[in-house]
C-alpha cells in the first residue's frame, strides 16, 4: 500500500527523523493560512499525488511570499499532473503539502528495503541525491553504499557511521545522521514497510540532515496489524475497479488491451497473459480468483470485467484442482445469468469432472466457446477479440 | 527414488482441526501419506482423522516419530509455527499458508536458515512424489510416477505443466512448489541441487515468474553443473514494471526482475527455453526423444 509524502513524513517525524516544518493543505485558503504560520521566507508548495517525478511535471514550486504560495497552490490544486510514473493519463492534484524552504548545502539519498537475494533489510545510501537510484544503479554502482541489517538487532551505531563517513559528511553531520538513520530503520520496521525512501535527505547551511522528500509503501500482508496505516490509503490515487476487485478479495490489475482475463492462481494468470500475446492479442487485465475459486468469486470476477469498457472478450481459463470443474461450470452459467452478459466469452478448463463441466456449459445456451487447451483458448479469444486492438 | 518426500514420510499437520487443514489431510491421506499426527494447541489429547492431536509440535515428534510438518496455520501465527517446527529439529517443514508478512519471514528465516529443518514455502501447494506421498494441496490425480524433477514458484500454473507432462506419458520423481513469496526457505537453486543429485531424475522442469533473481542464480548452478535436460518457462512476460501480480514476490522493480532477463540467464546456461505456457510437455518430450 502506497501513501502520501506528508502522511510519510508524520510517520517519520514520531520516531525523530527530522522534517521540515509544514502542513497538508486541500484548498487555496488553507494553503494560504499554513504560508502565514510558516513565517518563512521561502515556502514551499507541493503536489501530493501517489507517482514520483512531481517537480519535473510542474508539482513542486517556490513562493517567496504567502501570496505567491496562496496563487500557486490555487494553481496546482486540480491541475492534471502527468509525471513519467503516473502514465499519459496524469492524476488530478487534489492534495497540498505547504513547506519551509531550506538552505540546502548537499542531497543525498536513503533507502530501506528487503534484499530479496540476502534474505535481509538494507540499507542503501547515495551522494548523489535527488537523482532517481535505479540509474544511479545502472551508471555508478559504486555509488551506492549498503549496509545489510540483522532483524534481531536493527541498525547498529557502526553501520551508520560507516555509512555517513562513506557519504562524506563533516564529524558533527555524522552525529547527526547516526540517530536519524537509526530512526529511519526503526520506522521501516515496526510499520512493516516494504520501502522508505528519502530522496533527497538534505545537509543545511548549519550542518543539519533533513528528510526533505519521503516515500514510504507498506507490506499488504501486514497492514492486519497496522489499523493506523490502512486509515491512510487514499482511494483517489486507485483505479476505481481495482478498489471494487479488493473488497471482493480478488487480484485485479488493469492493461490496456481488449481481452477480459479470468484466472485461477497468479502464475496462470501472468502465463495466461503471455499467451494472448503470443496470439496476437493484449490483455485488458490480469484477474487472478484464486486457486480454490468458488461460484461467488467467479460471480464477482464477471461483474469487474463486464465494468471494463474495453473488454470485448472474455477468456476464462481454470485449472480445477480442488475445484471441480462441474462446480465451476455452474457458477459460470449462473453469473452469466444474472449478469445478462453480453460478452463473447470462451471457456478453458482442466481437470476434476472436467467432461460434466462442459457438458453444464453447451447445454446452457448461453452460447460460450469451449476451448481445447490454453493455446486454442487464447487464439480463439484473440480472434472474437478482433485482434490486439 | 524421489527428492525430500517419499513412502517412509510421517507426516504432522500443523494446524490439523482448522477447515481447510482437515479437507486438504483426508485428501493427503486418500492419496496415501502417513498422517501420524497434528497438532493444535489446546486440543491435546483427541483424535482428529484418526490421527492423534498434540498441543505441541515437540510432543508429537516424540509420541509419533513424525518426520516432515506441514503447515496450515492463518498468516498471524504461522511464523510461530515454522520455528516451532524447527525447534522441534524436524528436518523438513512445508509452509502452505499464504499472507505472512514479509519482516516475520525475515526473522524466521535468519533464525532458521542453515539450521537442521529445510522449510519449504510459505505461500506454496506443496510438494509430491508421485506414487508415494504427497503433502499439500495440489491434486494428487494429474500426476504420475515417473523421472522428471519439476520446481515451480506457482500452484495451478504447476498443475498445468504437471497436466501436460502426464497426458504426454511423463512421469515426475517429484514436483516441488517453492513458493510466491518474496522470501521463500527452498529456492530454485536448492531444489535443482536436489533433482541433480537424484538418479532417478532425469530431467527437470522449471517454471519461474517475474521478481528478484532466484531464476538467474539456479541458471548461473546449471550452466556448471547440471547435464540433465532443463526446460524453462517464466511467467509474467506482459506483466507491467511496479506492479504485484498476486504473488507478494512476482513484482519487478528498479527495472530488476523482468521475465526478459531470466529468459535470456536460462538460455545462456543451456537451458531449453519456451515462451508458450502450453509448451511446457511438448518441449521437454521432444528433448527426451532428443
Amino acid at each position: 500500500m502506497k501513501i502520501h509524502e506528508y502522511q510519510a513524513k508524520a510517520i517519520l517525524a514520531r520516531y525523530s527523523v527530522p522534517t521540515p516544518r509544514g502542513e497538508v493543505a486541500f484548498t487555496k485558503e488553507e494553503a494560504r493560512a499554513v504560508a502565514e504560520r510558516l513565517r518563512s521566507p521561502v515556502v514551499v508548495v507541493k503536489a501530493q499525488i501517489h507517482a514520483g517525478g512531481r517537480g519535473k511535471g510542474g508539482g513542486v514550486k517556490l513562493a517567496r511570499s504567502v501570496d505567491e504560495a496562496a496563487d500557486l497552490a490555487g494553481h496546482i490544486l486540480g491541475m492534471k499532473l502527468v509525471t513519467h510514473q503516473t502514465g499519459p493519463e496524469g492524476r488530478i492534484v487534489k492534495r497540498l503539502l505547504i513547506e519551509e524552504g531550506l538552505d540546502i548545502k548537499r542531497e543525498l539519498y536513503l533507502g530501506v528495503l528487503l534484499d530479496r537475494a540476502a534474505a535481509l533489510p538494507v540499507f542503501m545510501a547515495s551522494a548523489a541525491g535527488g537523482m532517481e537510484i535505479e540509474e544511479v544503479a545502472k551508471e555508478r554502482p559504486e555509488a551506492i553504499l549498503r549496509e545489510h541489517i540483522q532483524p534481531g538487532i536493527g541498525l547498529q551505531a557502526y553501520q551508520a557511521r560507516k555509512l555517513a563517513f562513506g557519504l562524506g559528511l563533516a564529524p558533527e553531520s555524522v552525529s547527526a545522521a547516526v540517530p536519524f538513520f537509526q530512526s529511519l530503520y526503526r520506522a521501516y520496521v515496526e510499520s512493516d514497510a516494504s520501502l522508505v525512501e528519502i530522496n533527497p535527505c538534505v545537509v543545511t547551511g548549519d550542518g543539519r540532515l533533513v528528510a526533505l522528500d519521503a516515500k514510504m509503501t507498506f507490506d499488504d500482508n501486514a497492514l492486519y496489524r497496522h489499523p493506523e496505516i490502512r486509515e491512510l490509503r487514499d482511494l483517489d490515487e486507485e483505479d476505481a475497479l481495482e478498489i471494487a476487485a479488493s473488497k471482493y478479495g480478488l487480484n485485479y490489475i488493469k492493461l490496456d488491451g481488449t481481452v477480459g482475463c479470468m484466472v485461477n492462481g497468479a502464475g496462470l494468470a501472468m502465463a495466461t497473459m503471455d499467451i494472448i500475446k503470443l496470439s496476437g492479442g493484449a490483455p485488458a487485465n490480469f484477474l487472478d480468483v484464486g486457486g480454490g475459486a468458488s461460484a461467488d468469486q467467479i460471480k464477482n470476477a464477471f461483474k469487474i470485467l463486464i465494468s471494463d469498457a474495453s473488454v470485448r472478450a472474455v477468456l476464462i481459463n481454470i485449472f480445477g484442482g480442488i475445484l471441480r470443474c462441474d462446480v465451476l461450470a455452474t457458477g459460470v452459467v449462473s453469473a452469466a445469468r444474472e449478469l445478462q452478459l453480453k460478452i463473447p466469452v470462451v471457456l478453458r478448463m482442466e481437470g476434476t469432472n472436467v467432461e460434466e463441466g462442459k457438458r453444464i456449459i453447451n447445454e446452457s445456451g448461453l452460447g460460450f466457446t469451449v476451448a481445447d487447451g490454453m493455446k486454442d483458448g487464447a487464439e480463439k479469444v484473440v480472434r472474437i477479440a478482433g485482434g490486439a486492438r | 527414488m524421489s527428492i525430500l518426500v517419499d513412502q517412509n514420510t510421517r507426516l504432522l499437520v500443523q494446524g490439523l482441526t482448522g477447515r481447510e487443514a482437515s479437507f486438504h489431510a483426508t485428501q493427503m491421506i486418500e492419496y496415501g501419506t502417513k498422517v501420524v499426527a497434528g497438532v493444535t494447541p489446546g486440543k491435546g489429547g483427541t483424535k482428529h482423522l484418526d490421527a492423534p492431536v498434540f498441543n505441541t509440535v515437540a510432543e508429537a515428534v516424540k509420541a509419533t516419530g513424525a518426520n516432515v510438518s506441514v503447515i496450515f496455520v492463518p498468516p498471524p501465527f504461522a511464523a510461530d509455527a515454522i520455528l516451532e517446527a524447527a525447534d522441534a529439529g524436524l528436518p523438513l517443514a512445508v509452509c502452505i499458508t499464504e499472507g505472512i508478512p514479509a519482516m516475520d519471514m525475515t526473522r524466521v528465516w535468519n533464525v532458521i536458515r542453515g539450521g537442521r529443518t529445510r522449510l519449504i514455502g510459505p505461500n506454496c501447494p506443496g510438494i509430491i512424489s508421485p506414487g508415494k506421498c504427497k503433502i499439500g494441496i495440489m491434486p494428487g490425480r494429474i500426476h504420475k510416477q515417473g523421472n522428471v524433477g519439476v520446481v515451480s514458484r506457482s500452484g495451478t500454473l504447476t498443475y498445468e505443466a504437471v497436466d501436460q507432462l502426464t497426458r504426454l506419458g511423463i512421469g515426475q520423481s517429484t514436483c516441488i512448489g517453492i513458493g510466491g513469496d518474496p522470501i521463500i526457505g527452498t529456492t530454485f537453486l536448492d531444489a535443482i541441487q536436489l533433482f541433480n543429485a537424484d538418479p532417478d531424475t532425469h530431467a527437470i522442469v522449471m517454471i519461474g515468474e517475474i521478481g528478484g533473481n532466484a531464476e538467474e542464480a539456479a541458471a548461473a548452478y546449471i550452466k556448471q553443473n547440471v547435464k540433465k535436460p532443463v526446460i524453462g518457462f517464466v511467467a509474467g512476460q506482459t506483466a507491467p514494471p511496479g506492479r504485484r501480480m498476486g504473488h507478494a514476490g512476482a513484482i519487478i522493480s528498479g527495472g530488476q526482475g523482468t521475465a526478459k532477463d531470466k529468459y535470456a540467464a536460462m538460455a545462456a546456461a543451456g537451458i531449453s527455453t519456451v515462451q508458450s505456457p502450453a509448451e511446457i510437455g511438448a518441449t521437454l518430450a521432444k528433448k527426451l526423444k532428443g
